[in-house]
């Protein structure tokens, strides 16, 4: 699918299919536009003399752009033929749950308004923590759904992890060395609000978590605004203090890892979030930044709706902005979501296939309860099952009894559910010119937005479109610039 | 080409194998996650 459009000062051609783009002028862009009315036909003289006018151009001038057009479109980089793919080739055998959020536990030490996890307890009124045995059951469980596939993912998340840090270190310790024993290659993410951070978990994740996740909200005003502590104590000073230190360190030869994000929500109250991922840069240190819109209820007062996408879109437009200055300057700022391979990035499949939210990921909590994600504990009626189960199916090596299959302690109706989910089907996905990045959005979004797995989360759909918009132009400014 | 400039040459996405081989990691795309959006991963099979 070929989508053309204007951002800040360039105009571009990107053609979906083919991952090919192409910036315009003003004259070839109107032309562009011309093909694409006519689904990638030369137009005619008579369309192309309306446009000598208004660009005080020669039909002749106008021809010559079609002429390289055509041979553009000849060799099959703009209006490409759709990619053939085939769906029965997703997975090379079945899909397997391979990747796992581990909610280590189910308590918080700060109050976030707009937290999905009822600050911690997950709306159950019950704060609880993840015991080593069953922590143990759910990474067993793991390697035993996970069949042939050798990466494995394991993130540790809450409420705030580092409240229940002895079982963070004994899991990981079981984790590196049961996973070669199976065979299997477990990466670890953490995922932590960071207010209990010190010297001796930092130097424990940088040697053993190829990941991790800091949650700050930008500017102190913003911050303490929507992540206040018990009570309502303002907690941007010592957060942002202990991740200022953990970057450090992280980018330093200490650390075995690099991978890590500096990460924010913003809300209705921040549209300017521009502002926070420059002090997250400037005031904090960071070069890993990511920056998410809230998803609410759409009754709150911090919750965004389809009349602030216009304030995003051009928000976000001062943000690539900001970074290609960064860049220009030799200070570069990974921002998440516009860091897209444009030119490799993974196969058309992946693409596709998107979260494998409840077929190839799944939340475990405290109590062992499995869920097709995090954002699903707590949804009744999509819980899977219980890790305490593979017990019954395990030899005494941890290796499935022959004939068992470890997804049999799961909810057959529930795994179907997200089994049937995987692609993104939706008539609205089929033809939108972001449906090789975006892969298909996220179900949980859709459902506690619309309701419903399936219905299109508008939001969402456009915040995706401008991002890949955003990208692409971010690539076009380095070009110019030969960054 | 006055008037165009090719930013992006065409990518080729069909893995040589004709399948996927379901090792890249998963994508969570949620706010409170940031594990990776999907055309920002490398592919585990060219590794
Ligand atoms: S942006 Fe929306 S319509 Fe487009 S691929 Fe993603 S979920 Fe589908
Ligand atoms: S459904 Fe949403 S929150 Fe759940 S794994 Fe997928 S992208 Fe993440």
């Amino acid at each position: 699918m070929v989508h053309a459009f204007f951002m800040i000062d360039r105009h571009i051609v990107y053609d979906s299919d083919s991952g090919a783009f192409f910036e315009l002028d003003e004259i070839s862009y109107d032309v562009i536009r011309l093909y694409i009315d006519g689904k990638g036909q030369r137009p005619s003289v008579e369309l192309l003399n309306d446009s000598v006018a208004s660009h005080k151009t020669s039909i002749l001038e106008l021809q010559e752009i079609c002429d390289d057009f055509d041979s553009i479109i000849a060799e099959g980089t703009l209006f490409a033929a759709p990619i053939e793919y085939d769906y029965h080739h997703l997975y090379p055998d079945q899909p397997r749950i391979k990747a796992m959020c581990l909610h280590v536990c189910h308590d918080c030490n700060l109050r976030c308004t707009y937290c999905f996890a009822g600050t911690g307890d997950y709306g159950t009124g019950h704060r609880s923590m993840l015991s080593v045995e069953t922590g143990k059951a759910a990474i067993d469980f793991l390697i035993a759904a996970s069949g042939n596939r050798k990466h494995l993912d394991i993130d540790f998340f809450g409420g705030e992890p580092l409240m229940n840090w002895p079982v963070v270190v004994e899991l990981t310790h079981y984790c590196n060395e049961n996973g070669p024993k199976h065979g299997k290659d477990i990466r670890l993410t953490i995922t932590t609000n960071a207010l209990l951070l010190d010297a001796e978990k930092t130097a424990f994740i940088n040697k053993y978590m190829k990941n991790c996740v800091l949650s700050i909200d930008g500017r102190p005003e913003v911050h303490n605004r929507m992540r206040p502590g018990i009570g309502g104590k303002p907690s941007y000073e010592p957060i942002s203090k202990r991740i200022k230190a953990f970057v450090e360190r992280r980018r330093s030869d200490e650390s075995t890892y690099y991978e890590h994000y500096v990460r924010a929500t913003f809300t209705r109250h921040n549209l300017d979030f521009s502002e926070d991922v420059k002090h997250m840069a400037e005031s904090l240190g960071a070069n890993q930044i990511s920056v998410e819109p809230v998803v609410a209820p759409e009754d709150c007062d911090y919750s965004i709706h389809e009349s602030h996408l216009p304030a995003i879109f051009d928000e976000y437009e001062k943000l690539a902005r900001y970074l290609h200055g960064r860049r220009a300057a030799g200070e570069p700022v990974n921002f998440f979501h516009f860091n897209m391979d444009m030119s490799n990035g993974p196969c058309v499949y992946k693409r596709l296939k998107g979260c494998g939210v409840g077929a190839e990921y799944c939340a475990v909590t405290p109590e062992g309860d499995i869920y097709p994600c995090h954002q699903f504990v707590g949804v009744e009626k999509f819980l899977m099952g219980n890790v305490s189960s593979i017990h019954s199916i395990l030899d005494e090596n941890k290796h499935l009894i022959e004939g068992k299959d470890a997804t049999d302690i799961l909810d057959q109706d529930t795994l179907q559910i997200f089994y049937d989910r995987l692609m993104p089907n939706r008539e609205s996905c089929k033809t939108c010119f972001a449906r090789y990045h975006c892969g298909g959005g996220c179900a949980a979004n859709r459902y506690f937005s619309t309701g419903s797995l399936d219905e299109e989360y508008r939001v969402g759909c456009e915040l995706a479109k401008k991002r890949l918009e955003c990208s692409i132009w971010l690539s076009a400014a380095s070009a110019d610039s030969q960054i | 080409m006055k008037h165009i400039k090719q930013i992006q040459k065409a990518t080729v996405k069909v893995p040589s194998s004709g399948h996927a081989c379901g090792e890249c990691q998963t994508s969570c795309q949620s706010a409170c996650k940031t594990s990776c959006t999907v055309a920002n991963q490398s592919c585990e099979a060219i590794q």
